[in-house]
């Protein structure tokens, strides 16, 4: 019994690894620009932020992605990819960009939140005396407390980049190549291995999530700030 | 501006307002700090000493009034509001040094961030700084390493680093064990003798009398007394004044 040589596992979990480290990184950034503006002394910064976590955090995360390429693609013609569209891999490539800018849309919002709890950890001394020797907002939150917010919130960031590992496999929906449509595959042309091949699915996830928990678990407690 | 133009007090406060959402905190205070003057603010708790000190880098806006440092006017929150609070240290009473940032870190912070001022440079007036205070030698350890009295003078050393015109003290050491109040109080006299304008809320009758030109009294929101530290201590006019020196002087 061959599968692992009959189906490239190694190779759609390689894009899975890709769709999450594209994801993570493009999450986070957002992630701290919305929470940047939730905690913002302006009121419109502050109500975009507010409006527009709660809208995208409460979609089913197959509708944001359906959407980016549906909506985003078809509709409005969006192309996030540098291949021409009569390029075989125009249509693989743009759909993976789609896929990420999904991902980070959705994901971005559960780095907010977690970022304004870790906020919240941080005593409003810290930025009264930053604001009191001069700084301004931005730096204030960018040299002062964000940087002791993130050291309070690597353990929820760490479950928030596991489940984004998982949900990576919505990207099935419009047919980028990961992890769960090789698994579909699978399963249709030899259907009589199948709890074999959703064994071998599950333990790939494993081996991509459980190291990055123990890690990060001990990153937290390595880098916490002592009061 | 003139040649004959007097010098502008260092502090002024000219009918100011501040309210709690219902609660009234600060009544109508008019009060003006010339420079070089060191001056102790007394009262008893929740009478506004804190919200006072607090309004004067806009730390807490205030409703009504003026209030103007050197001679301009409190700018709104912005650009300009970020340059006059660099002018104007301030230390807690729980210190408030970052908790992420090194002893050193921590004082040549606002001089780079702030002032542009290139590292070398912040690490020497650091290191000047530390000494002055006597914490040279816990440069590179965390706050959280160090005594209150110590954090402290490290938090005052990370205030003198901007070069301030004057300094504000929020009864700096409150938060301290009492074999430490006067490791900071004698940092605190030293800045006194040397010229700095100082606004100092504290209940230490030592520095009080030491290092004060003038005291000013504090009862619900309003001051009462406004008097040197002689006349204050011997000869109250106030009841209320009367009343707080009976609960904190040793009978
Ligand atoms: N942020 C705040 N919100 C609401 N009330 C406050 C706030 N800060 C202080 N107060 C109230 O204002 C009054 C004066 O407080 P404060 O200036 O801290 O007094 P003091 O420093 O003299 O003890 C108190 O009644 C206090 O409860
Ligand atoms: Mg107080």
């Amino acid at each position: 019994m061959d599968l692992l040589s009959k189906y490239d596992v190694l190779g759609a979990f390689w894009v899975t690894v890709q769709l999450t480290f594209y994801s993570a990184v493009g999450a986070l950034i957002w992630g701290t620009i919305l929470a940047g503006m939730r905690v913002s002394p302006v009121p419109l910064m502050r109500g975009i932020g507010t409006v527009y976590v709660n809208v995208v955090r409460n979609t089913p995360l197959t509708l944001i992605i359906m959407g980016t390429s549906l909506g985003l693609y078809s509709t409005l013609g969006v192309v996030l990819t540098t291949k021409s569209d009569k390029d075989l891999l125009f249509l693989p490539s743009n759909n993976f960009w789609l896929a990420v800018l999904g991902f980070v849309a959705y994901t971005g919002t559960f780095v907010c939140e977690s970022l304004r709890s870790g906020i919240n950890t941080v005593p409003v001394g810290q930025a009264e005396a930053a604001r009191a020797l001069g700084l301004k907002f931005t730096q204030t939150l960018g040299i002062i407390v964000l940087p002791q917010a993130f050291r309070a919130v690597i353990a929820p960031l760490a479950s928030v980049l596991i489940a984004l590992t998982k949900n990576t496999t919505v990207a099935s929906a419009i047919g980028v190549a990961e992890a769960a449509v090789l698994m579909s595959k699978m399963i249709e042309f030899d259907s009589q291995y199948l709890f074999l091949i959703f064994g071998i699915i599950a333990l790939g996830f494993v081996i991509l999530t459980l190291p990055t928990g123990l890690f990060l678990g001990a990153v937290a407690k390595k880098v916490a700030v002592k009061r | 501006m003139t040649a004959a133009a007097p010098t502008p007090p260092m502090i002024r406060m000219a009918g100011v307002d501040k309210f709690f959402g219902p609660l009234h905190v600060l009544k109508g205070i008019n009060i003006e700090v010339p420079k070089g003057q060191v001056v102790v603010v007394l009262g008893p708790s929740g009478s506004g000493k804190s919200t006072l000190c607090r309004t004067i880098n806009r730390l807490e806006p205030i409703d009504t009034g003026d209030i103007e440092v050197d001679g301009d006017r409190l700018p709104e929150e912005g650009k300009a509001l970020a340059a006059l609070r660099a002018d104007v240290g301030m230390v807690f009473q729980q210190f408030n040094l970052f908790a992420h940032k090194t002893i050193i870190e921590n004082v040549m912070l606002a001089p780079m961030k702030v002032r542009g001022m290139k590292e070398p440079e912040a690490r020497k007036l650091a290191q000047q700084l530390l000494d002055r205070v006597g914490i040279a030698n816990q440069a590179d350890k965390y706050p959280a390493q160090l005594s209150g009295g110590q954090q402290q003078r490290v938090a005052i050393a990370r205030a003198l680093a901007m070069k301030p015109k004057v300094m504000l003290f929020d009864e700096p050491t409150s938060a301290l064990d009492p074999e430490m109040v006067n490791e900071v109080l004698d940092v605190m006299t030293t800045l006194a003798k040397e010229g700095m304008t100082m606004l100092v809320v504290t209940h230490e009758m030592g520095f009080a009398r030491k290092a004060a030109d003038r005291v000013v009294f504090m009862a619900d929101g309003e001051i009462v007394e406004d008097s040197t530290p002689e006349e204050f201590f011997t000869a109250p006019s106030s009841d209320r004044a009367k009343d707080f020196l009976g609960k904190i002087l040793p009978h």
